[in-house]
């Protein structure tokens, strides 16, 4: 059981991480938001066939995210007029 | 003497122009080529916005961006399964048609179809053309007669009117103040020879939603084919083809974070509609739509049919959240801001609001940080103002006024509040340089001013 818990948490960590990545603003905010949401939702499942469902789904999405990160890198083009705001924002202060 | 040497002065000039014309376009030329594809692109909008500083995306309805999921699951096949679906001899037809067979499978579940009733297309305007044109021309020798409403996309506007030159009677409802059709009107406007009746699911413009259950079920007790252009609904709301009395059904990709240049028409076969297709050829997609289908397009609208239907319900708690922000904030610091479209039949996602003594262009063209649309991309070129808020009866300045803004499921709250911001800040500015609306806080009733001196 503490077996699947730390594994699961190890998945959020990284699927977290990993959504981080994304060069597009727009992607990189839903990603962060739509895994924190996903993962907070799912906590009260106790069935272990659907967590393991639910693992698996969570892996083949990490990979996604992993070779989406790299093509959003290499065609990504600006940022939005949002970011750079609150980036100078943020260098001024 | 003197006219001789003003000619040849002339003629100098002239070809000193010529000499220095053909520098610069030599030296654009050399720019071109240096910059490449992009070049040209500059070229084309000097007013193209600096790197960094990209406008936030606002326009939902126009098009949406391609979900990364869904290109994850079209790349293997722009890249290593090239082959041809419908070539039955070898290995790469093969995957190439199972993938294509998944994707039909993932549609139909979206919409509670069966796979044989998919057909794919280039995309809802093509979609919309075989199911109006299609099904009239098919049933032409018993019926002749066509409803659709005034409020509809171009595309069925239009094929109504290449129907009526091949001498259909097309009849267009008018819709009423909210934006929806009456029931009422449409059951008189039925007559026995009337083989389609065409209502878009919703709206694009003014994001209302008809009352598609009870159209579909009225069409269905006329023995009348219902048709429904639901590009902007698929994927966003729920749809079910059976319950809902749908008989045909437009879906565009590119709608629905999937990809452009590709759609579906849903085409009922119990009991059987048929169609006559505008487009011959090989006999692909059951006869309907001829031409080799476009797998990674076809997966890709498979893919994202497939996270629509996971998404969907918490996409539209986002959306409606975002979209109460939105109108709320601007609504509490801008007073006559009208929204179109009915209030409680409509979808979130696409809001369309007003502002009234305030010129739409120029609010467009101050809000350039903001990637907004005073309608359907189609019309946007124009400065007519659209025909859908003329169709709702929106005064001709109203309708001018009128600004769309279209959430989606990758729109945050952080850009829903410098949208909100940008627009009050630039509404007041506009009035307060407008006459009008000082006019109007001197309690000047605009409309009784007769404007013409003669």
């Amino acid at each position: 059981m503490s077996a699947t818990r730390s594994q699961v948490l190890s998945l959020y960590k990284h699927i977290l991480r990993e959504g981080k990545k994304f060069v597009d603003y727009n992607f990189r905010m839903y990603a962060v938001r739509r895994t924190k949401d996903q993962f907070r939702s799912n906590k009260e499942i106790s069935d272990s066939s659907k967590i393991q469902e639910l693992i698996k789904e969570a892996e083949e999405n990490l990979e996604i995210m992993r070779r989406q990160v790299l093509i959003g890198q290499m065609y990504g083009d600006g940022k939005l007029v949002i970011e750079s705001a609150t980036q100078e924002e943020s260098k001024s202060r | 003497m003197f006219s001789s040497a003003s000619r040849s002065c002339t003629r100098v000039l002239g070809t000193v122009r010529l000499v220095f014309r053909s520098v610069i376009t030599q030296a654009t030329d050399k720019q071109a080529a240096k910059n490449g594809a992009a070049g040209v692109e500059e070229a084309m909008r000097k007013d193209m916005p600096e790197k960094d500083i990209r406008p936030v995306y606002l326009d939902a309805q126009a098009t949406t961006p391609l979900d990364p999921r869904v290109l994850d699951k079209m790349l293997p096949y722009l890249v290593t399964h090239y082959g041809n679906p419908h070539s039955r001899t070898h290995a790469y037809g093969w995957e190439s048609e199972a993938a294509m067979e998944t994707a039909r499978v993932q549609v139909a579940k979206l919409i509670g179809a069966d796979p044989k009733e998919i057909i794919f297309t280039s995309g809802a305007t093509e979609s919309n053309n075989i199911a109006v044109k299609g099904v009239a021309r098919f049933y032409k020798a018993k019926k002749k007669h066509v409803i659709t409403t005034q409020t509809e996309h171009k595309c069925v506007l239009d094929s109504g009117r290449v129907l009526e030159n091949e001498g259909f009677d097309v009849t267009y409802l008018p819709v009423q103040t909210n934006g929806l059709i009456d029931m009422k009107e449409l059951e008189d406007a039925m007559r026995p020879d009337t083989s389609l009746v065409s209502v878009m699911f919703v709206n694009n413009e003014i994001g209302v939603r008809q009352p598609v259950e009870e159209i579909g079920k009225l069409c269905r007790s006329k023995k009348v084919f219902f048709h429904t252009d639901a590009a902007q609904a698929v994927g966003k709301v729920p749809v079910d083809v059976n319950s809902m009395n749908i008989d045909l059904l437009s879906i565009s990709g590119h709608k629905i974070y999937g990809p452009k240049g590709v759609g579906v028409l849903y085409v009922r076969r119990r009991p059987r509609v048929r169609v006559e297709p505008p487009q011959s050829g090989g006999g692909q997609e059951r006869g309907m739509r001829s031409g080799t289908v476009p797998t990674p397009l076809v997966v890709g609208l498979g893919a994202a049919c497939e996270v629509a239907g996971k998404e969907m319900e918490y996409d539209s708690k986002h959306i409606e959240m975002l979209s109460n922000r939105l109108v709320n904030r601007i609504m509490a610091e801008c007073p006559s801001v009208i929204r179109n479209g009915d209030k409680d039949h409509m979808y979130p996602g696409c809001v369309n609001l007003s502002f009234a003594y305030v010129e739409g262009e120029s609010l467009l063209m101050a809000l350039k940080d903001v990637a907004l649309s005073s309608g359907s991309a189609c019309t946007s070129a124009s400065l007519e103002p659209s025909y859908v808020l003329r169709a709702i009866g929106a005064d001709e300045d109203l309708a001018h006024s009128s600004i769309r803004f279209g959430i989606g499921r990758f729109t945050t709250e952080e850009e829903i509040d410098y949208t909100a911001e940008r627009c009050i800040k630039h509404v007041k500015r506009l009035r307060e340089m407008s006459p009008l609306w000082e006019m109007v806080q001197e309690g000047v009733d605009i409309k009784s001013i007769k404007w013409s001196q003669h």
